[in-house]
């Protein structure tokens, strides 16, 4: 919002830098309305709320872990067990779904990614080590849980009622779907209107800061991390629910294509910036990449490759602001 | 225009920072071999030539010549080059390197990219010019700010400087090494050296420099010769009217049998505090009189709950206080405003309003949610009571002067209605309206029944705003005064007595 205040004085007063600083600041959305315009003339399949819905629903998992990803990163940390969390929360919603009740695994899924977020958030401020070195290590850890728990075998979960959560619609529109705009709402909610969310801003952008005016910074920085342990969670949930099948190895890789949409975004990996709205364009902006490649039939080799580079692009972007 | 004895000359120069004009049309001549004071408020543009000289900034617009000859495009490194070094308000060193190592980074001795040795040996030609008998060995780190900038100036004899930028150079000084290095700026003068001075500190700016430009507003007002100028001369230029310095008006102290908010007694820390007993009433200012390093920024960190409390007894409005965190500090009515406010007060990423609400967003808030609507109310009261400018509830704070910056600090501590506020350098770097409004600001706070305590490293500021004061030297409180009796010379006096006293069997064993 305040980006947006910036942006406009800026323009009026230095009409000259309004498109520079209009790209700087809304890249991700100038790329993704380029996508947009462009898929639509080049395929006749693209323009469609079918497709479009199927876009947002593939990408819902993904999109509910950048948004709270986004929380860890604008509070100055990062989150490298996003992914293994996501496998634990899978095969514990699996198990508890096929032997005791789907909707207690439902429930549980999202609790069982709070905790782990927990452990992450409490090792981090106590023994003060950096979040990326300590959930580099608990996502060893966590995976290493998941196998556990099924031996390494897959579990198929054939249950009607588990399945809705990932495959019904209300409407035309996916559950799932309504399940992550719900979630992203309340990470917006959380992160611009609540005491949090302004203390979540002040501890990313100056702990020094943050703590001499009496705020709890460690208590701050653990709460982001069970936030993105239980988005992990119920992200793992939604996948199992879609795919019948409860995978030990689910979420492998996932954590970092969420911190990469969180960056795609714009949101500063130094913490202290950024926006929610902007991790879930990110996230769009890389299923936009990938379903351009389907619809084209272009080898999906090129995908990696096209968002790697677009990702530079973007990072190099927002690092041409002015400093602070 | 093109003057032979110039080292730098800008004509016409112009900058702007995101929509607001810092630099117009600005046209300097520094000669060669002078020392050149630049002044002004903050924010009037004073840094900003410097940066521009430093390379630091690329102009707008403008014409920059260096040595007679024309610059475009210009990096810090360029300048080097051309023997232009700046030295920073907040200094650039590598802190985990040796004095010798930051003073040579980037020249270092070597064949074929292979340190060898020698740096030993060009260490010495330079202290012999310097005289500043820093440890080539000793680690950045270890070094008190002072010791620092030294480095800092060592850093630019060695690459030859023939223009030194010099930002602030005494703001963290003591009068004593502010004297030394104002020795070596007459030395660096008659080699040739050509130094830029920015500072606020009119009394050295008159007594060491040749020229003076006084800036207001991103323009140059005038540029003169020293002499005739007075300090009255250059406030009144650097304000665009005149005007007197003048102090306001304390209200009266409290009684001696008040009860007091905060009461120290025997407190020491880990920090360096040894026995410290003091009071501070509702309604009272009491000034921690003392030199950089007595101990003042720790007496105020332990009262705030910042450093622990290791020996000794404290309590706020007469409650024993065991465990105290900034957090419990904070929710008892104490408030603390920082020295270092970019670093420890304020968050550059964030605008006005939320730095403003940052220490009350408990009162702001029903269930965690943020009365959006009240608190726009209240930043906009603070902006106009304070004359925060630019007055936007949103604005990019980072960009500020600091002034502007420190009446933001001051806001958010306002707005929480503090029992006790704890004002460590509440007027260092800014401009002289600044300062005035922010002096009204503490006396406004004492009238209505807070208890202040103030640090400050200017002498005549603690003892012109407190009622009261203790008198510090190296972590203990070695006497209590009153304020409307004391002068800065005397209390210097007694300062630097008490300091040699200490000294004494330490001196008498090295000598």
């Amino acid at each position: 919002m305040t980006d947006t205040r910036a942006t406009m004085a800026g323009g009026r007063q230095a009409p000259r830098f309004s498109a520079a600083s209009f790209t700087r600041e809304y890249g991700v959305l100038v790329i993704i309305a380029a996508l947009l315009i462009g898929l639509t003339f080049a395929s006749d399949s693209f323009l469609t709320s079918r497709n479009l819905l199927n876009i947002v629903n593939q990408s819902a998992p993904l999109a509910i872990i950048a948004c709270a990803l986004t929380l860890v990163i604008i509070a100055g940390g990062f989150d490298l067990s996003t992914g293994a969390i996501f496998g634990v929360a899978s095969v514990s919603a699996g198990w508890i779904a096929v032997n005791v009740d789907p909707t207690t695994a439902m429930i549980a899924g999202p609790l069982i990614g709070v905790a782990l977020g927990l452990v992450n958030g409490v090792i981090i401020t106590a023994f003060n080590v950096h979040s990326f070195l300590v959930t580099l290590a608990t996502s060893l850890v966590y995976r290493g849980i998941a196998i556990l728990i099924t031996g390494g075998a897959l579990i198929p979960v054939r249950i009607p009622e588990f399945a809705w959560l990932g495959r019904e619609k209300i409407g035309m529109v996916n559950v799932a779907v309504i399940v992550f705009v719900v979630f992203m709402l309340i990470m917006m909610l959380l992160l611009n209107r609540t005491t949090f969310g302004r203390r979540v801003f002040a501890v990313g952008g100056n702990e020094e800061a943050a703590i001499l005016s009496g705020i709890r910074t460690k208590l701050v920085r653990v709460a982001t991390f069970a936030i993105s342990g239980g988005a992990a969670g119920l992200a793992g949930v939604i996948t199992v629910s879609r795919l019948s099948m409860a995978s030990p190895q689910a979420g492998a890789g996932m954590e970092l294509e969420a911190i990469a949409a969180v960056i795609l975004g714009g949101t500063s990996i130094m913490g202290g910036a950024g926006a929610i709205w902007r991790s879930v364009s990110g996230v769009l902006l890389m299923a936009l990449i990938g379903n351009g490649f389907n619809i084209l039939n272009v080898n999906p080799f090129f995908k990696d490759l096209t968002t790697g580079v677009i990702i530079v692009v973007a990072v190099a972007l927002a690092a041409s602001k002015p400093r602070r | 225009m093109t003057a032979e004895g110039n080292a730098v000359s800008i004509r016409g120069v112009v900058k702007s920072f995101g929509g607001t004009r810092v630099l117009d049309d600005i046209n300097i001549d520094f000669r060669a071999g002078e020392v050149h004071a630049l002044v002004g408020e903050n924010g009037a543009g004073k840094s900003s030539v410097g940066k521009i000289v430093g390379g630091y900034y690329s102009a707008d617009g403008g014409e920059i010549t260096v040595f007679g000859e024309r610059i475009g495009r210009f990096s810090p490194r360029d300048a080097l080059l051309r023997g232009i070094a700046m030295i920073h308000q907040e200094l650039q060193l590598v802190p985990e390197l040796t004095v010798a190592q930051n003073v040579f980074l980037g020249l270092e001795s070597h064949r074929a990219g292979l340190l060898v040795r020698g740096e030993m040996e060009r260490f010495a030609t330079i202290e012999a010019t310097c005289d500043f008998g820093l440890d080539p060995r000793a680690k950045v780190a270890n070094l008190r700010i002072a010791e620092r900038q030294k480095v800092e100036i060592m850093r630019a004899i060695a690459r030859n400087a023939r223009v030194i930028i010099m930002d602030e150079p005494t703001s963290s000084l003591t009068e004593d090494e502010a004297e030394r290095l104002h020795q070596l700026i007459g030395r660096l003068k008659s080699n040739g050296v050509t130094v830029i001075y920015v500072s606020h500190f009119l009394d050295h700016i008159l007594a060491n420099c040749d020229r003076i430009t006084v800036m207001r507003d991103g323009r140059v007002v005038r540029t003169t010769a020293v002499e005739g100028e007075t300090k009255q001369s250059l406030v009144d230029s650097m304000l665009g009217q005149a005007s007197t310095i003048s102090w306001p008006t304390l209200p009266p102290a409290p009684a001696e049998t008040a009860k007091p908010i905060a009461r120290m007694e025997h407190v020491s820390t880990d920090t360096g505090l040894r026995d410290i007993s003091l009071v501070v009433r509702p309604g009272e200012i009491v000034g921690l009189i003392g030199l950089v390093g007595s101990g003042r920024t720790e007496i105020g960190r332990a009262m705030f709950g910042a450093d622990p409390i290791a020996l000794g007894s404290y309590e706020i409005d007469g409650v024993p206080q065991r465990r105290l965190s900034v957090t419990r500090a904070v929710a008892q009515g104490v408030a603390l405003v920082p020295e270092d406010r970019r670093k420890q007060g304020l968050v550059l990423t964030q605008t006005t309003r939320p730095n403003i609400s940052l220490a009350t967003l408990g009162g702001l808030s029903r269930f965690g949610l943020l009365r959006r609507d009240e608190e726009v109310d209240r930043v906009r009261a603070m902006i106009e009571h304070f004359g925060i400018v630019p007055g936007k509830v949103d604005g990019e704070v980072a960009f500020y002067s600091g002034g502007n910056q420190q009446k933001v600090l001051l806001s958010k501590w306002a707005v929480a209605k503090p029992r006790l506020l704890i004002l460590d350098e509440p007027s260092r770097g800014v401009d002289i309206g600044a300062r005035q409004r922010i002096h009204e600001f503490i006396v406004e706070m004492a009238a209505a029944g807070t208890g202040i305590l103030l640090i400050s490293s200017e002498l005549e500021e603690v003892i012109n705003l407190s009622h009261r004061g203790y008198l510090m030297s190296e972590g203990r409180i070695f006497d209590e005064v009153c304020c409307r009796d004391l002068t800065v010379d005397a209390a210097l006096n007694r300062i630097f007595r008490e300091q040699s006293r200490n000294h004494e069997n330490q001196e008498t064993t090295l000598q």
